[in-house]
């Protein structure tokens, strides 16, 4: 049964896009909000609009009681979780469908098995997709972490077993920062997580992130090309771009083929993203995560593909089967993402919750700009700091750069202190455009001053 | 008597985590560089210093509670 109404359990530029997607398939909306969001761009454009709590996200945002109430009160038939909060919560998707309702993602056991590292690691080897080479399991005791490490060669990554978005990583470069480090981090992990298990990877030097986009019906499994997103800071993703540059197809058609292989082999259902890191010296990638939900950067899939990945995941979820098969899903062109944050990158990215006095935003052929925003509005100090999202589309990597860069300079936010003056700087480096760069690559550029000299 | 005001909008935090005990007790002695609390914006905590000397007078914004920009946080007297 197709979906009527469907409730968004999100807040910010995700929930506007989320909202816009329905609208684009006749489906009626709910939005639900704390007591700091009532001004929201998305509490304006949805049908209905419900205040589940107070600002803490605590008790609004990831209150699954207050959310199904909501969804309850409403006569809401689906719930989208978006990303980050709920959305990769085992309990929630589980709530949601003992509630009657349908959960536009995974089932409960789906997101539960890939958000364990360790599990999703074991179905990723099962489905026969490389892996960094690590411990075979969990790595309960220092005794057991020394002897993975010995197996797979310093340096290596000590990763929390029940972690995710990069929190309790720590990197070994010997035996004797291991032992130092091993202890604290299963501390760590117990506090965050309530599970101390660990694991340990082995240190790929200087790789790139690039990442594969697919859609599953549960049956069969698509994938939507990759995305590059190896300009990151604090392992917060910072310019994205679709495809990775410089794959030949071979690399590339290998690499797309094990992100559907690990998506067929665990029955999975709506949009996911199979991420790896790439090793540019051998040419190797290795899988590292599967994340169970719509991703920040989904719109330079959607622009080089056609595909509108949210209003997919959404019919899925409503029983379609998939409604594209993989010999009509092609490439053109080359887009770019960057997320504009309301931080001061020239004050080590302090946030800034201002208020929006006024705002230009570039309009044209290939230029999009996915965000929440409108004259006079407050931007809330408790939640993150992404305002939007600008991405340009152009037919090569080179045309998007110089798009990317004159979309920037007409992109104005009068009143914030944003992450603009970064990407301009980011759209005139040499190195960003002759693909010289890495995951390790933009913290040090910021380091040596790149941002602050004189252009 | 001194008043400490929040330099930015947020959440204000006594102690550094829920476990904790709170920075500065009424009567604990304060240097102008010690911190007394935590404002958490946009998912990053920021020091709150109490830039005056004295003596601890007490918190006036309860925990875990949202503030804006220039409410008064804690008194130094």
């Amino acid at each position: 049964m197709a979906i009527r109404k469907l409730l968004v359990a999100n807040r910010g530029e995700i929930a506007v896009r989320i909202i816009k997607a329905a609208k684009s398939l006749g489906i009626a909306t709910v939005q639900v909000h704390s007591e700091a969001d009532t001004e929201m761009l998305a509490v304006k454009l949805a049908d209905e609009a419900v205040c589940i709590g107070p600002s803490s996200a605590a008790q609004s945002y990831l209150s699954i009681p207050a959310i199904l109430k909501a969804a309850r009160d409403t006569g809401a038939d689906a719930v989208h979780p978006g990303y980050g909060f709920l959305s990769e919560n085992p309990a929630f998707a589980r709530a949601v469908a003992e509630a009657g309702l349908r959960f536009v993602g995974p089932d409960a056991a789906t997101i539960e098995r890939m958000g364990d590292k360790v599990a999703a690691r074991a179905a990723a080897m099962a489905a026969g997709v490389p892996v960094v080479p690590g411990s075979e399991g969990r790595v309960e005791d220092s005794a057991q972490a020394l002897a993975a490490a010995r197996a797979v060669g310093f340096p290596v990554l000590i990763k929390a077993a029940a972690g995710g978005g990069g929190r309790g990583i720590r990197i070994a470069e010997n035996e004797a920062e291991l032992a130092q480090l091993a202890p604290q981090a299963r501390q760590e992990a117990e506090a965050a997580f309530g599970d101390g298990g660990l694991y340990i990877e082995k240190v790929i030097v200087n790789p790139r992130h690039i990442e594969v986009q697919v859609l599953g019906d549960g049956t069969d499994a698509v994938h939507c090309y990759e995305r590059e997103c190896s300009l990151q800071r604090r392992r917060q993703k910072v310019w994205e771009e679709a495809g990775a540059f410089g794959l030949d197809a071979s690399t590339r058609e290998a690499l797309c083929a094990s992100a559907v292989k690990l998506a067929r082999a665990v029955g999975y259902s709506g949009a996911g993203t199979v991420e790896y890191l790439y090793d540019d010296a051998s040419g190797d990638f290795y899988f590292i995560e599967m994340n169970t939900r719509i991703q920040v950067e989904h719109p330079v899939t959607e622009m080089v593909t056609g595909i509108d990945l949210v209003a997919e995941m959404i019919r899925i979820a409503g029983g379609a089967s998939l409604s594209l098969t993989q010999d009509v899903i092609s490439v053109e062109g080359h887009a770019i993402e960057v997320r504009i944050n309301a931080e001061d990158p020239l004050r080590q990215f302090m946030p800034f919750p201002g208020k929006l006095t006024s705002m230009g935003i570039p309009e044209g052929e290939g230029i999009r700009f996915d965000h929440f925003l409108y004259e006079g509005y407050q931007i809330p100090p408790f939640y993150d700091s992404l305002l939007g999202k600008l991405i340009v589309h152009a037919p090569t990597r080179a045309a998007a750069i110089d798009k990317m860069a004159n979309a920037l300079s007409t992109l104005e936010l009068g009143g914030l202190k944003t992450t603009i003056p970064l990407h301009r700087a980011l759209a005139a480096s040499p190195d960003l455009r002759e693909g010289r760069v890495h995951t390790q690559w933009l913290e040090p550029w910021l380091a040596a001053g790149n941002l602050t000299a004189p252009a | 008597m001194s008043d400490i005001q929040s330099p930015l909008p947020g959440t204000f935090y006594h102690a550094p985590s829920p476990e904790s005990e709170p920075f500065k007790k009424p009567g604990d002695p304060v240097a102008e560089t010690d911190t007394i609390g935590l404002v958490e914006v946009m998912k990053t905590f920021i020091d709150v210093k109490a830039e005056v000397s004295g003596t601890f007078d007490g918190y006036v914004a309860a925990n875990a509670e949202p503030i804006q920009a220039g409410d008064v946080l804690a008194r130094v007297r």
